[in-house]
């Protein structure tokens, strides 16, 4: 996974609250197998406006001119300014991938879903809550200003606005450690393979039912 | 006196492996997999020459992209085969039972675990699909995972969760003629917003939900993760063991008598403190029917389709009006007026064999309305789809005007060759009515399999409470 440390990048607002994961990315681009290739279909249904199959390539698509994607002002954007819920519904994580295959890093919310915010982690994007009415001021001034641009800094867990004012942004240390250090969770676990099987062996014991031939 | 403790409580402490912060390292007794977010994680630890660390904690099935055609065993779209092949090859190579298609086994992974008693009280389980919390209903802290983590419990057997607050909701009285499982999920998603359960585990209990089947509970705790709980919760009793006794996975002799034992004590203590409480008296409920885009965007079938003119807060006001627009609705239309043009009876949520059974009961006798342009019954698994034809509900179906069909996802999500065409409307008993959930363009209604049926025979929704 790739570190997460300092990002200077420009925002891109989608003002929708309870965008699910359905709207990510589209069922039919979910029968790849890899884990690389999703960024064209990043909302497919709402940035294009004839039907998106898999393979279809991108030149050969419609863009729709009123997706907030697909206006020039927000071209390159690695920040996503979103509303509450965020990526709620299904668990794929097919739709991290689009995001980070499309460029995004960062996003900024009132709140997401459980199961999307923890595969935020594990692709080395950052999901950011703060209070809704930072949220509603921050549309506001994206709208307001073109090119407008936020510096995330991970290690200070502060964003550094344009108009030079600061927010602070909570994260679990644990978390924000492997994003830093863009750590593979799963060597880290396994460091406690001991504690794992102590754990299994004393499980055996009570509930022997639940390992074959115990 | 030892503390009361919460069921919830009881079922993550046993499981703690270690603990930092806010989180705890939990050990996982049951991992189920499915052909569409596996592939990758297998291919992880290929690439990082890892071995599962207990195979035979897996259970896989393909379901989410199977056709449910007859001689369905070739499947002819390549990206669909190539992912169900991809599943057999990862499941040989690394010692994972595995029920392919055309095992009468298969079927939908949230409906086999538990058919298989793979799904057993005082589990974790978890599985790459935000549905997984049906296993709650069996007093089993299952979670919906995404593919990194499929990865991270194969390799591990154990997953990071960070603690999570309880939100008991109390289910009290009789349920009402016509009014099922399924109307009261929607109904507590309506009440609680589509991230009211955020951070929870939802433990349903109560005289009403005492008196609900497994089916019903399963369905109950299926849509908890539409009001953003990733855990539901039911309470072990004799329902519960009444219904594992005898399944192929569950043990048996001495051990069953064991296990009964431990799992009776499953329950929330007398006095166990809840982070939060809500209390439903369902006999006041009423058939359901969503008609937005967001499942607690839903009302009685009684009702109207409300007003964004009557919403203060302005995102929700737009967020209506949206839904408005792709669903092709005016405000103030009367439920019992949309009339859908496919029904679609199966789903995680809805396609055990009470579903089938309340369903056909409606259907009995009696035809599919001429406006309807396809009915679909798609059976949760080969075992259920045996069974209904034992009790010959398949003629019932079939005699009505539907589609009997093999077991999978099916139009749930569309990812086979059953979708929505573009502004089709679906009675539909899935879970979810997002924007294009079942086709591009598609408008979902969700709804129970009686209310379906019934909304099949009319053409339009019609009030399953009277008569």
């Amino acid at each position: 996974m790739d570190a997460f440390t300092v990002l200077d990048g420009l925002v891109v607002p989608l003002d929708r609250a309870d965008v699910d994961t359905d709207a990510l990315i589209p069922k039919q681009f979910m029968k790849s197998i890899a884990r690389t290739g999703f960024g064209d279909n990043l909302f497919d249904s709402w940035r294009y406006l004839d039907p998106g199959e898999p393979g279809k390539p991108r030149s050969e698509r419609r863009l729709n001119p009123d997706f907030v994607l697909n206006q020039p002002r927000y071209r390159g954007a690695q920040i996503l300014l979103g509303r509450d819920n965020f990526g709620c519904g299904s668990s794929r994580e097919h739709a991290l991938w689009a995001l980070v295959d499309y460029g995004i890093r960062v996003i900024v919310a009132p709140g997401f879903a459980d199961i999307f915010f923890n595969n935020c982690f594990k692709n080395g994007v950052l999901p950011v809550r703060l209070p809704a009415d930072e949220v509603d001021a921050l549309f506001a001034a994206v709208d307001a200003i073109e090119g407008y641009r936020m510096t995330v800094d991970l290690h200070a867990q502060r964003i550094a606005l344009p108009d030079g004012r600061l927010l602070a942004f909570d994260i679990d240390p644990f978390r924000r450690d492997c994003l830093l250090n863009g750590l593979d969770d799963i060597a880290l676990t396994l460091q406690q393979a001991d504690d794992i099987r102590r754990y299994e062996a004393g499980r055996r014991d009570l509930e022997p039912w639940l390992f074959a031939g115990g | 006196m030892t503390t009361p403790r919460t069921l919830f409580d009881k079922l993550w402490s046993r499981h703690v492996v270690s603990e930092r912060d806010d989180a705890a390292l939990l050990y996982v007794d049951r991992h189920l997999v499915y052909e569409v977010t596996s592939p990758q994680a297998f291919e992880g630890l290929r690439l990082a020459g890892r071995q599962p660390w207990r195979r035979d904690t897996v259970l896989a099935t393909a379901d989410h992209n199977v056709p449910t055609t007859s001689h369905r065993e070739v499947i002819r779209d390549p990206l669909s085969r190539q992912q169900v092949d991809q599943l057999t090859r990862n499941c040989d190579e690394f010692g994972i039972t595995l029920f392919p298609l055309g095992d009468r086994r298969q079927g939908i992974i949230h409906v086999v675990g538990p058919e298989q008693g793979a799904t057993l009280p005082g589990m974790t389980v978890v599985a790459g699909d935000s549905h997984t919390s049906t296993h709650g209903a069996f007093a089993a802290l299952a979670f919906g995972v995404g593919t990194s983590e499929v990865e991270h419990v194969l390799a591990t057997q154990c997953m990071w969760v960070d603690r999570m607050r309880t939100l008991y909701i109390e289910l009290r009285g009789a349920l009402p003629h016509g009014v099922t499982a399924k109307d009261v999920v929607l109904a507590v998603i309506a009440r609680l917003g589509a991230s009211g359960g955020t951070g929870c585990a939802i433990e349903f209990g109560g005289d009403a939900v005492r008196a609900l089947s497994m089916e019903a509970r399963m369905t109950l705790c299926n849509m908890a993760i539409e009001a953003g709980a990733r855990v539901a919760l039911v309470a072990v009793d004799e329902t519960t063991l009444a219904y594992l006794e005898g399944r192929p996975q569950a043990p048996r002799g001495a051990r069953w008598d064991a296990a009964c034992r431990y799992w009776r004590t499953l329950v929330s203590d007398p006095g166990a403190a809840h982070d939060a409480s809500l209390a439903i008296d369902v006999s006041t409920l009423r058939p359901m029917v969503s008609w937005g885009t967001s499942p607690a965007q839903t009302v009685a079938v009684d009702d109207r389709v409300p007003d964004p003119a009557g919403e203060s807060d302005p995102v929700r006001r737009v967020q209506m009006q949206r839904a408005l627009d792709y669903m092709a609705l005016q405000p103030g239309t009367p439920i019992t007026a949309i009339r859908p043009d496919r029904i679609f009876i199966g789903s995680c949520t809805n396609a055990r064999i009470e579903d089938l059974r309340a369903a056909a009961a409606v259907l009995r006798g009696r035809r599919v309305a001429p406006t309807v342009r396809q009915a679909l019954v798609v059976p949760g698994s080969g075992l259920v789809k045996a069974q209904a034809e034992a009790e010959g509900l398949d003629r019932l179906f079939i005699d009505a005007g539907f589609e009997w069909r093999e077991p999978g996802c099916s139009m749930c999500l569309g990812m086979n060759d059953d979708s929505l065409q573009p502004g089709e409307r679906c009675a539909s008993t899935s879970n979810r009515n997002f924007e294009g959930r079942q086709g591009a363009g598609g408008r979902t209604h969700l709804v129970s399999p009686a209310m379906a049926a019934a909304a099949a025979l009319a053409g339009h929704f019609t009030d399953i409470s009277e008569g």
